[in-house]
């Protein structure tokens, strides 16, 4: 039966990530969880709220579990694992990492597993129709931007990865809980009232960590794609003045490539991909330091392209 | 359920699963590296698009990185013919990278993480030096690797390119100098077969490179992708077989190069689990190194366990232990005991105590710890 995660008693939810799994549906890729710690379960129930899950068996893109190591760093200094079906791709993180690791693990999962998209490391939301994909190096405040982005009525695709179907060159919608890091998960909580953080992992090698949760229209909508209109490559610089600056297509076609999860294994198709969506697009790039000020900027944009 | 055999043996086996059953065939089959195979066998068959769009996009993805990975291949091996190009031998191509090269059946959709080539022993150190020249390095530094390979394995360290990270076996036999089988390499480069007239390419002989592949299989212990492997022969078989005097020509073949047992554990295996049509007078031929019933019974029970793919789903309480007596065995028949045991002990014992004197020695100077094999998580912003 297909119900959200919500919709399932907590005790229910709790039991089945326990014992059998559940499989939980984010856009194209239906991954099946299995944890029994509590931070975890007690993390997704709220933030994972609005997703559809089964509790029956059926097919999963991913069967990931979220485990102690079965040694002595269960007790001691303890850890968290994370397994891919029977592969335990990473070395374990320190336990109160748990939810992070599955997050993270998940994202590991599609970079290598999903090579029918082209893959660009990137923040993509939508409005009217029309999607902006802004790529990003860690750090450049993009994550921050597609946070402000998401709960001023933008509709997001993803927080991490642009998912590209090369044969229609249409953006492919995975909205998982944005990841946050540092003072952006302050600014971001000060932005707006409706932002639901989960739980803050601290002394990540990224820092302190937070999860802000997806607006529910998002995930209802997950189904819809959209074509890309704009690129626009974000970066916060502390006291800048808010500039949006066209970009030379030949440049942003670099740029793209470079932070490509898989342009280099998709060779002629990746390389038309990133040609189709250059063409469609106008590219820019962006620096900013009010968030305000920034979302403005992009309504404005999103207004004209129509 | 093994629907992954299922499949190889009856494509058309696959139209009926249900969604659960595509799951576990995706998994089973990921885990025998042969989701890529399977798209294109199916794809020959002519069932792809009659595939779920869940389970078909994974079929894609895994075909995606195996035509990147023999694009890569490809280049490898031209850069390694135009590095021994001057030493005026033929490079002699073997397993994934002669199947890619000379476009056999097994090809599509293979992955392989080495590229092995056979060479005379004579001019084994000419080889290395100039593939030295061209970027590939020894991979091994420990001494006593390094004296371990030279003295007594069938290929030097490997090498790794410093900048690609592409890695040759350099091979002068198919089996270590110490194994129990003893295979004359010189007759098999002498009747090695060149791939096009372009390129100083070759490949062992259609029977010799049979040969090769059930050695590796059966008397060489790798079994971590054992089915992959038997689909190989099982393709080989296939397509050589269509020459109905070939079953005969390999039977002797193997006997003259002294490795006709794992050729019967060839025929028998891949006829056993993949239904590979080989005629009965080969499969009884009275010129196949049989091992005696009780030993057959065994090895049986073994095999038919190890090979079946690599995943929980395939496996039950003996299947660990079988693979694990195999692995014992493939050394027993690699080295002499009084070779093997001081070999064991010191990858057991006395490689971790070095391995940690290095490390405290660099955490007391503070050096950076050597990094271990297993990779951090890439992490996301």
């Amino acid at each position: 039966m297909t119900n959200t995660i919500g919709a399932l008693p907590f005790e229910q939810f709790s039991n089945f990530l326990k014992s059998e799994g559940i499989r939980i549906e984010t856009g194209p890729f239906v991954t099946r969880l299995r944890t029994k710690l509590t931070d975890v379960i007690e993390n997704l129930a709220l933030l994972y709220s609005d997703y559809p899950a089964f509790t029956q068996a059926g097919f999963s893109d991913f069967h990931l579990d979220i485990h102690k190591p079965a040694s002595i760093r269960r007790w001691i200094q303890p850890q968290v694992n994370f397994t891919f079906d029977e592969l335990t791709p990473f070395k374990p993180l320190p336990r109160p990492q748990a939810y992070a690791i599955f997050e993270w693990g998940l994202n590991w999962c599609i970079s290598n597993y999903a090579h029918q998209y082209l893959i660009i490391h990137s923040a993509v939301l939508e409005k009217n129709d029309a999607a902006i994909v802004l790529p990003g190096v860690p750090g450049a405040g993009k994550s921050t931007l597609c946070a402000g982005l998401a709960l001023s009525g933008w509709r997001l695709f993803s927080d991490e990865m642009a998912l590209i179907d090369p044969s229609s060159g249409q953006l492919v919608s995975s909205p998982r809980p944005i990841s946050l890091k540092n003072e952006s998960i302050n600014i971001i909580r000060n932005f707006s009232s409706s932002a639901v953080f989960g739980i803050t992992i601290n002394d990540t090698t990224k820092g302190s960590i937070a999860h802000l949760k997806v607006p529910e229209q998002s995930i209802q909508l997950c189904n819809q794609k959209a074509l890309p209109k704009i690129i626009a490559f974000p970066r916060y610089r502390k006291g800048a003045s808010t500039s949006l600056s066209p970009l030379s297509k030949s440049r942003a076609f670099m740029t793209l490539c470079e932070n490509s999860f898989n342009y280099t294994i998709q060779g002629k198709s990746g390389f038309s991909t990133v040609k189709t969506l250059i063409d469609n697009c106008d590219c820019f790039e962006f620096e900013y330091s009010s968030l305000e000020d920034a979302i403005r900027t992009f309504d404005t944009l999103i207004e004209q392209i129509q | 359920m093994n629907l992954v055999v299922q499949a190889l043996v009856n494509h058309q086996s696959v139209k009926n699963l249900t969604d659960t059953q595509w799951d576990l065939f995706i998994r089973q089959a990921r885990s025998s590296e042969l989701l890529a195979h399977f798209y294109h066998r199916f794809s020959a068959e002519g069932i792809f698009s009659s595939i779920p769009e869940k389970p078909r996009n994974h079929l894609i993805s895994d075909e995606i990185l195996a035509t990147r990975q023999h694009e890569a291949a490809r280049w490898e091996i031209l850069q390694i013919y135009q590095a021994l190009e001057p030493i005026g031998i033929p490079v002699l191509l073997l397993k994934g990278a002669a199947y890619l090269q000379a476009e056999l059946p097994p090809a599509p959709g293979r992955f392989f993480s080495d590229i092995d080539i056979l060479v005379p022993r004579t001019v084994i150190s000419e080889v290395e030096e100039k593939l030295h020249q061209w970027g590939w390095l020894t991979t091994h530094h420990d001494d006593y690797d390094q004296r371990y390979y030279r003295k007594w394995m069938h290929e030097i360290p490997p090498l790794q390119h410093v900048g690609r990270h592409s890695t040759i076996d350099v091979h002068h036999n198919i089996l270590p100098l110490t194994a129990r089988l003893h295979p004359d390499p010189e007759k098999m480069i002498q009747a090695s077969v060149q791939i096009d007239e372009e390129f100083e390419l070759y490949t062992l002989c259609p029977a010799d490179m049979i040969l090769h592949s059930a050695t590796h299989l059966f008397h060489d212990g790798e079994l971590e992708h054992g089915l992959r492997d038997l689909v190989d022969l099982d393709q080989l078989f296939r397509h050589f077989g269509e020459d109905s005097n070939f079953w005969e020509i390999l039977i002797n073949r193997a006997n003259e190069i002294d490795l006709s047992r794992p050729l019967f554990y060839a025929l028998r295996y891949t006829s056993k689990i993949l239904n590979t049509p080989i005629p009965l007078n080969a499969l009884q031929s009275k010129l196949l190194d049989k091992p005696i019933y009780p030993v057959r019974y065994f090895m049986d029970r073994l095999f038919l366990r190890a090979l079946a793919p690599a995943h929980k789903s395939c496996s039950d309480w003996f299947t660990g232990i079988a693979r694990w007596f195999l692995y014992i065995r493939s050394h027993y028949l690699r080295m002499p005991l009084h070779l093997l045991i001081p070999h064991l002990f010191y990858k057991a014992y006395v490689r971790p105590y070095k391995e940690w004197r290095e490390n405290r020695k660099n955490v007391l100077s503070n050096k950076p710890e050597k990094k271990e094999s297993e990779s951090e998580i890439d992490i996301f912003e």
